[in-house]
């Protein structure tokens, strides 16, 4: 299994594809650096209209790398799924467009042992992606603009709300949405790889799973009642965003800050666990296909 | 007869309401004066915010004072949302740069010290406050609390408590309470993660309303404020 898994991520390794992924993150996250560092109160000020009429707040503090790294996340975390489509999708289709699959199937591998090892593959790939993210939005955001407090602008039905997190209670927080945000793109993954076994070339499942991304973060944003109670709870996208939890901080009644508290744990959590479970759900739908799939390819 | 009566009865009222009027004006010149005798102060405080749509951590900030009116509140560190009208945090503020009519607004009682009302009216039509009324402890010619109306910044209002800077008339907390807007932010900048609870229903009145409590912990008072602080 080990073995396979070697071979399987320096395939991974080889495609040019594989590096479209890291280009994108690399270019997105310099380019807003660039932007903010040009011009970054302008965005403040955009964010923070009727505050300015009360408030005055130093917005140079506000524009650092802590801030910076959540508004990146904020804009790519939406985008990454397409990239791990990428890969994940091409899994098994890439295999059967090559005409590769049947040879690898009359080793002594088996159909569940091979699913596995592309999951793992794809999850790793995940992983580096998000460590990738980590290093140039969090790492080289602190680097370029400092650390202090942490604004986060937020929206909760009709009430608009600024939290403040001090700049010693960030860094847990960013290593658990990094986390939450593994599993959360592992969906996707798996979701890739089971529409992979489907197909006989890669455009397709890749295609299919930015499609399904797209309508489901569509209609978990659409903001319809009916659609918020009877559509949203089922969607994995509408529980993608969960990493933000984390930065939800409690609030006593006077609206002070708790240090080192979270909003609403229990929410996190179980949009944790529904994720867990549609990974489990995805992949055990790919090893069954796959399983009973003619290989003709 | 009656009608000397009457007319003795009416002196004498008119006499009160004029040596009360003098009174309130006499009381005020020696609040007016012990505020005077700071030239400068740099005060070390703990800020506490309570606004609607602000979650803030409690804040050391650094409050520095030079005559005439100089105010600078300054975080010492994180940031800090000052409010904008914290400018009267300085009772200086009030008193000290505007020519106003004086007008005896009887007594009231704060946290049981009996206290005398002077409605200060500007004289100056352009002044952007309104109206100015001072809440005084006769005792000790304290400003106890402040209700400042501005045109262009609402209505503010300054709850003071002395301790051991009373004689510089300081305060040890200020509560400062002010009008706030509706905070919107604009719509769809943010995925926001949605926990399946619903937000607390809005009370219009409460939001409308922003407090900021600060705790001095010292002062240094007369020894000099650089010019380069309130830049």
């Amino acid at each position: 299994m080990w073995n396979l898994l070697q071979i399987e991520l320096y395939k991974i390794s080889r495609r040019s594809r594989t590096y479209i992924a890291f280009a994108a993150i690399t270019a997105i996250v310099l380019i807003f650096q660039l932007a903010f560092k040009a011009d970054g109160t302008a965005y403040l000020d955009f964010m923070s209209q009727d505050v300015m009429d009360t408030f005055q707040f130093d917005k140079s503090k506000a524009i650092n790398g802590y801030f910076m790294c959540y508004i990146i996340l904020n804009t790519l975390l939406v985008q990454v799924p397409i990239l791990i489509a990428l890969v994940a999708g091409d899994a098994i289709s890439g295999e059967a467009n090559m005409g590769t699959l049947r040879l690898i199937l009359t080793k002594p591998v088996s159909r569940t042992q091979l699913i596995l090892v592309k999951f793992f593959a794809s999850v790793i790939f995940t992983i580096m992606l998000l460590l990738w993210m980590a290093v140039t939005a969090l790492f080289f955001s602190m680097l370029i603009f400092g650390v202090d407090d942490m604004l986060i602008f937020r929206s909760k039905g009709d009430v608009s709300q600024i939290l403040q997190i001090t700049k010693d209670d960030v860094l847990w927080r960013y290593l658990c949405a990094f986390l939450y945000a593994t599993v959360a793109l592992t969906v996707i993954a798996s979701l890739a790889l089971l529409l992979s076994v489907f197909a006989e070339n890669s455009i397709g499942p890749i295609i299919a799973t930015v499609c399904i991304v797209i309508v489901c973060t569509i209609i978990s944003n659409i903001n319809v009642p009916i659609v918020d109670k009877y559509a949203k709870p089922y969607l994995f996208t509408s529980y993608l965003v969960g990493w933000k939890g984390f930065f939800y901080i409690a609030s006593t009644e006077d609206g002070e800050t708790i240090k080192g508290s979270m909003e609403n744990w229990p929410a996190v959590r179980n949009s944790l666990l529904t994720l867990l479970g549609y990974i489990a759900v995805f992949l055990s739908a790919a090893i069954i296909s796959f399983r009973k799939k003619d290989i003709l390819s | 007869m009656k009608k000397n009566l009457l007319l003795t009865a009416f002196f004498a009222m008119l006499l009160s309401f004029v040596s009360q009027a003098q009174d309130i004006n006499i009381l005020l010149q020696k609040a007016k004066a012990k505020i005077e005798t700071v030239k400068d102060y740099q005060a070390q405080g703990r800020m506490k915010t309570n606004v609607a749509f602000l979650k803030v951590p409690v804040a050391t900030v650094s409050v520095f004072y030079k005559k005439p009116n100089r105010l600078k509140v300054k975080s010492e560190k994180g940031i800090s949302f000052i409010p904008k009208g914290a400018v009267s945090i300085n009772m200086s503020g009030i008193l000290g740069n505007i020519n106003f009519t004086v007008l005896d607004a009887g007594t009231d009682k704060i946290n049981g010290t009996v206290v005398r009302i002077a409605k200060l009216l500007p004289t100056d039509d352009n002044s952007d406050i309104v109206l100015s009324t001072l809440y005084i402890d006769e005792a000790s010619s304290l400003i106890l609390k402040a209700k400042t109306t501005t045109r262009e910044n609402g209505t503010y209002e300054l709850e003071m408590t002395y301790g051991k800077y009373a004689a510089y008339s300081l305060p040890d907390k200020i509560i400062f309470s002010f009008n706030t807007k509706d905070y919107k932010l604009p719509k769809g900048v943010t995925f926001d993660f949605d926990d399946g609870v619903a937000p607390p229903a809005a009370d219009k009145s409460k939001n409308k309303k922003g407090r900021a409590e600060i705790t001095f912990s010292s002062y240094v008072i007369n020894k000099g404020v650089a010019d380069a602080l309130f830049n």
